[in-house]
């Protein structure tokens, strides 16, 4: 196919990467190989539960509460890590301090450290005799062990995705613009909730799309601080193991075929919105 | 010059070790064992490959290298099942080498009668491992369930070791009730609800007891709890045995599918067979593992285990019975976990 052919199919600009019809094929063929092939794997397997079984795992009550505690706990992290991602990411962004990169490349431990190493670390601070639990047991505070730790943990392996995303684009927004705001007089939260964020909002959505997606998948960190009771603290990529354990290969595909399902809708949505966004208020495009 | 004859040093070298390699690989290529175990036979495995390869090198005049991979038992028996070339298996239960003989054909049906002892070189208990004082004054399963006593075990979804747990506790308070099952189910519901924590795996809940202070008592194979205190230093905790326990049988198998493709199995029949063996046997004792001919033994180790009756897991009609009726979906397991919501 020719760049520059007057057909429906146009391009803003050549691209580096030669001709249009290549660089498509080589992300099919890159996509295919990596995630559709094994995804639809994962649909064959699920595929010989048949359709009864499948919805009775779908609907049992323990599967339920296992996506719930998943989903809601993710959902819970990435709110978190969205609004002190911006207020870390701002810091980052606009001061000048002793051992600022230090701080910089602290953030991007949690991308580098085997998630069973975090879980260990997190539930030996926050058990109850640990060196934060020994001071929140006295004060009626359980983290380690419900559904809380779940949180925690999942607020430490998302942290980076939301300081990540929205630095760079933090970056670009001019100090001039936050001094207009101010000759016309607007006062401190008027500048940010109507000038800042708004231009913030894709950047935003992403990281929290990405920490969100991370927390639903995430196990290592989880299983050590969340105690694992059935239907309190027990999330769906564990009872995916417990199906295996069993050598019930049909029934864990089925349940992460379920949560492939929710995953990809949720994302889609906000990935919708993130575009619309980006329309309205966004930077660049 | 200098950097010049660096170099050549170094090419010398290069070509040295690769003659070397290549002279030893081909004579060596097929005596190597890799032995798929579960988590708590590490120390074990590790003193007893040390034995059978100065035995094998001493018998047959060639060496031996003995690879082990430990893991939770039923991840261990899966990766065998999907493709792990191991040569032989020593899990934590019968189960998981059936589940290895029925997805892969690589081991036979009747594998169990292929060694004495069905397969079982050592036995193991579940016993208590409690702080030291026995603060709450635990001494036997019906102990567990009083108003303050927290339990530890992991899973038994997910942990071997769990599921001897709960057949141990509940052949206690069958026996205990006169052989009625509906109490026993009764007894093992109450003591799930002492239960704060489900790990995933033995380990796990030794840590959970162990380093996060979590707990009364630990239920746990008497190998594990002698090795924590010798770990931990018996200052901190003591092992509590009960007067009833059941006898944990891990097996052992030969995965003929994978000897006979790789032309291993002369040896990995020896390194069973060995298990058998006076000193086999002497070495597992000294590893807190209960050696089937504990005559063979030293009687020093011996003393260490203190006799209690044992229930087995034939009482229950055997793993094939017992695994789907308590463990499997919709078992006793998770029916009586439902309502301690």
């Amino acid at each position: 196919m020719k760049a520059h052919s007057p057909t429906r199919w146009r391009f803003r600009r050549p691209s580096v990467i030669p001709g249009f019809g290549m660089a498509l094929g080589l992300t099919l063929t890159w996509l295919t190989l990596l995630i559709l092939i094994p995804l639809s794997g994962l649909a064959f397997r699920s595929s010989a539960l048949g359709w009864e079984k499948f919805w009775s795992i779908a609907l049992d009550p323990r599967t339920l509460n296992a996506l719930r505690i998943s989903f809601g706990s993710a959902f819970v992290a990435a709110v978190v890590n969205a609004v002190f991602g911006i207020i870390l990411a701002w810091v980052l962004v606009r001061y000048r301090f002793p051992g600022k990169r230090v701080i910089d490349a602290m953030v991007d431990l949690p991308f580098a450290l085997p998630t069973a190493v975090a879980g260990i670390a997190l539930t030996t601070l926050y058990a109850p005799n640990g060196w934060i639990g020994q001071f929140l047991t006295p004060l009626g505070i359980k983290i380690a062990f419900t559904p809380a730790g779940i949180v925690v943990a999942l607020i430490f392996v998302g942290l980076p995705f939301v300081v990540r995303t929205v630095q760079p684009v933090m970056e670009e927004i001019d100090k001039e613009v936050e001094e207009a705001a101010a000759t016309l007089g607007a006062n401190r939260l008027q500048t940010i909730f109507r000038v800042l964020l708004p231009g913030l909002a894709p950047a935003v959505l992403t990281g929290f799309a990405l920490a969100f997606a991370r927390g639903v998948g995430e196990y290592g960190s989880v299983i050590f601080i969340a105690g694992n009771l059935p239907f309190k603290s027990e999330i769906a990529p564990l009872l995916i193991i417990i199906k295996l354990e069993e050598y019930n290969y049909a029934a864990a595909t089925g349940i992460a075929a379920i949560m492939l399902v929710i995953s990809f809708a949720m994302l889609l949505v906000i990935n919708l919105i993130q575009s619309w966004s980006r329309r309205r208020y966004g930077y660049g495009a | 010059m200098q950097t010049q004859r660096l170099t050549r040093l170094l090419a010398a070298a290069v070509m040295a070790g690769s003659f070397a390699m290549g002279s030893i690989a081909p004579a060596f290529a097929d005596q190597t064992l890799l032995n798929v175990s579960y988590d708590p036979t590490r120390e074990l495995y590790k003193d007893f490959n040390a034995a059978f390869a100065a035995k094998w090198q001493k018998d047959n005049g060639e060496a031996v290298t003995i690879k082990a991979s430990h893991g939770g038992s039923g991840a261990q028996a899966r990766s065998v099942i999907d493709g792990l070339d191991a040569d032989v298996v020593t899990l934590a239960l019968e189960g998981d080498i059936d589940a290895i003989a029925k997805a892969t054909g690589k081991i036979p049906a009747d594998w169990k009668s292929k060694l004495p002892n069905n397969s079982t070189p050592y036995t193991s208990t579940i016993v208590f491992l409690v702080r030291k004082g026995n603060p709450k004054g635990i001494k036997d399963w019906g102990d567990l369930v009083k108003d303050d006593v927290q339990v530890i075990t992991p899973n038994p979804k997910t942990s071997g070791g769990a599921r001897w747990n709960f057949l141990a506790a509940w052949a206690w308070a069958k026996q205990a009730n006169g052989g009625d099952d509906a109490k026993a189910q009764d007894f093992v519901a109450r003591l799930l609800q002492h239960v704060p924590v489900l790990d995933t795996g033995a380990r796990g809940a030794t840590t959970t007891f162990v380093q996060r202070g979590l707990g009364d008592v630990l239920l746990a194979w008497e190998n594990e709890a002698y090795l924590s205190l010798e770990e931990l230093g018996p200052d901190q905790f003591e092992i509590v045995t009960p007067t009833f326990s059941i006898r944990a049988d891990p097996p052992v198998a030969v995965v003929d599918g994978n000897v006979d493709k790789k032309g291993t199995r002369k040896v990995a029949e020896a390194y069973l067979n060995y298990l058998y063996s006076d000193e086999g046997q002497k070495i597992a004792a000294k590893h807190y593992y209960r050696p089937i001919k504990p005559e063979a033994a030293d009687p020093a180790d011996i003393a260490r285990f203190p006799k209690l009756t044992l229930a087995t897991i034939e009482d229950f009609g055997g793993w094939k019975e017992a695994q789907p009726k308590f463990f499997g979906d919709g078992g006793v397991f998770d029916q009586i976990y439902k309502p301690a919501q």
